[in-house]
């Protein structure tokens, strides 16, 4: 277990290390030269000055890789061009809000594919199944900005419940409800791509799970069928399930940012499309940064959870 | 065994025994895939009003006779815009795809075969590489390099799908690469080549044909993402994505200009996911994580 993880934590620095050059990078993508694309032509010299200490612009460009990368280190990445903040403090401001959109999200999409996808083991290919097949199937085709749209237009626009549509985002500190009602159909619409996703694995790992012996053995013993289920092939299964959690973790935040993006809540999609329009490059690079590092870090945790479900993975 | 030839090995997996028909839908999808890309490559010949033209005397009009779907807020006409717009995300669905299917098969297919430290090290790169979401990737180069363009689009979601390509393919390759009558093609003596092009191929050919379909859906939708969030070709060219970003202001007052090109999308997505995914339990693949 110990060496299974060690030989992940190397990983996850050289992901992280590829990661912050890719970033670092982005930034001599810009045509021409950085300072003036960044700050514009009208741009003050002592403005200038800090770009160029931020940066390191007028080293060679490895070495302004290790100027930027001890900045970053420092929890120094620059400052945002438009609003004169540091852009550490725009994205602590923004990124709680991708947190509670996603942790709501996932309860609401756990909490309906898991007893879904019992249902449908339970009787593979029987009209329950074949329903909720065909059902997960069209949702799969249905991209996360036309779900959003339909719902806006349902909810908030044609029956008018308030509090749900553009612009409508309290924050959780102002109002507690109002929050979770601006962020409902947010929330609602991640759940439902992850929903797709997690009862299609758990229900194929169910089915072959019990097909397994030992359910055989259960069953043969005279247990009850939510017995069974919940205690035999449950945990088995939820190893899939958790993987398939891992993976979703990064289109999640980027279906948030699409979601928010309609909605003007101010998280970091957000955030990041605003900055995008008005050349705030900064900020966009501390976006990317900061999104890539939490998608592996969180993959890297699932990773670690993964194990302790079920040992067998580390000694493989 | 030692009666057992190559070709009979062939056909028994080309030919499960259990073949259902495709059935009328997977006609119908084809179909609708068929008459999208027919409108998309002859749009220009087709009697269609200009999707660039103005009229503002028919401003935001609904569906009816004079415009088929309606007309937006700058009075152009949605079905053509709808039309038109096919282009920008068949070309995108297409010529990404081709990129990731040009890189990452053959490197997916190599590393299955070869496996040792060619493949350790491929698997650990391309896996590396797809902790990424690839939106947010893709913002990231796209907001960076500008002036955005079409061809860099596809260049951008074309590379971002590499790894995911070679992740299907090296699986599929995996799977067939055991079986006894490569062995029994590699005892005779057969060349890598003969045996990746004349074994392995045709055997993962129906994994491969399936997950090109359900990854030119899975791009147009990426497509549309960064369409949707402003990224994607400048107005005033219609895509599907950029014209329901077009429609969200306007969602109270004009339903019908988000409804129509979002429809529009979705029917073509089902299509190609049901051809993909119809294909693969026809020759009864076992199912793998796509």
């Amino acid at each position: 277990m110990l060496r299974y993880l060690t030989k992940r934590l190397m990983l996850l620095v050289g992901i992280v290390f590829v990661i912050s050059v890719g970033s670092f990078y982005l930034i001599h993508l810009l045509p021409g030269n950085p300072a003036t694309v960044i700050l514009g032509f009208g741009a003050t010299p002592e403005a200038k000055a800090i770009l160029y200490k931020q940066l390191g612009l007028n080293k060679p460009i490895y070495l302004q890789y290790f100027v930027w990368l001890g900045n970053i280190l420092h929890g120094n990445l620059g400052i945002s061009f438009i609003s004169q903040t540091t852009v550490s403090s725009v994205i602590r401001s923004a990124l709680p809000i991708d947190g509670e959109i996603i942790i709501l999200s996932q309860i609401m999409a756990f909490a309906v594919a898991i007893p879904t996808a019992m249902r449908s083991a339970r009787k593979p290919d029987g009209i329950v199944d074949r329903f909720l097949g065909a059902t997960s199937f069209t949702l799969l085709s249905i991209p996360p900005y036309i779900l959003i749209i339909v719902m806006v237009l349902f909810i908030s626009i044609k029956l008018g419940v308030s509090g749900t549509g553009p612009s409508a985002y309290v924050s959780f500190g102002t109002d507690w409800i109002t929050n979770l009602e601006s962020l409902s159909l947010p929330a609602f619409t991640l759940a439902t791509g992850s929903f797709v996703v997690y009862y299609r694995v758990l229900r194929s790992d169910l089915i072959a799970t019990l097909q397994e012996e030992f359910i055989t053995m259960a069953r043969s013993k005279g247990l009850s069928q939510r017995r069974i289920m919940w205690r035999h092939a449950f945990r088995p299964s939820s190893v899939a399930l958790l993987g398939a959690a891992s993976v979703n973790i990064g289109g999640l935040l980027a279906a948030g940012f699409v979601v928010q993006y309609l909605l003007q809540i101010p998280g970091l999609g957000y955030t990041l499309i605003l900055a995008i329009n008005e050349s705030d490059f900064l900020v966009v690079q501390g976006i990317v940064l900061t999104v890539s590092i939490l998608v592996v870090a969180i993959n890297f945790f699932f990773d670690f959870i993964i194990n302790i479900v079920d040992p067998r993975i580390s000694r493989e | 065994m030692s009666n057992f030839s190559l070709a009979d090995a062939a056909i028994m997996v080309e030919r499960p025994e259990k073949s259902r028909p495709l059935g009328l839908f997977f006609w119908i999808c084809v179909f609708w895939v068929g008459l999208n890309i027919f409108g998309a490559i002859f749009a220009n010949l087709l009697p269609l009003a200009n999707p660039l033209n103005e009229n503002f005397n028919a401003i935001n009009a609904g569906p009816g006779l004079h415009h088929l779907l309606g007309t937006d807020d700058l009075g152009r006409d949605i079905f053509s815009r709808i039309v038109y717009g096919s282009r920008v995300s068949i070309t995108v669905g297409l010529g990404a795809i081709f990129i990731g299917y040009g890189i990452g098969a053959p490197l997916g297919m190599l590393a299955a075969y070869r496996r040792g430290r060619f493949d350790a090290i491929l698997t650990t790169i391309m896996y590396v590489l797809l902790a990424f979401p690839a939106l947010i990737a893709t913002i990231a180069v796209l907001s960076f390099w500008t002036p955005r363009s079409l061809l860099k689009i596809i260049v951008v979601i074309g590379i971002a799908s590499i790894p995911l390509v070679y992740r299907v393919i090296r699986t599929a390759t995996l799977s067939v690469a055991t079986k006894d009558y490569v062995v029994a093609a590699k005892v005779q003596g057969a060349t890598d080549r003969r045996i990746l092009m004349k074994e392995l191929l045709p055997n993962i050919a129906p994994i491969a044909v399936s997950f090109f379909l359900i990854g030119v859906a899975t791009v147009i939708i990426l497509e549309g993402a960064l369409a949707f969030l402003g990224l994607s070709v400048n107005p005033p060219t219609p895509s599907w994505g950029n014209m329901i970003n077009e429609a969200r202001t306007v969602l109270a007052q004009n339903f019908w200009l988000a409804f129509f090109p979002s429809l529009a999308l979705c029917l073509f997505l089902i299509a190609l996911n049901f051809i993909g995914d119809r294909i693969r339990s026809h020759f009864d693949v076992t199912e793998v994580k796509l």
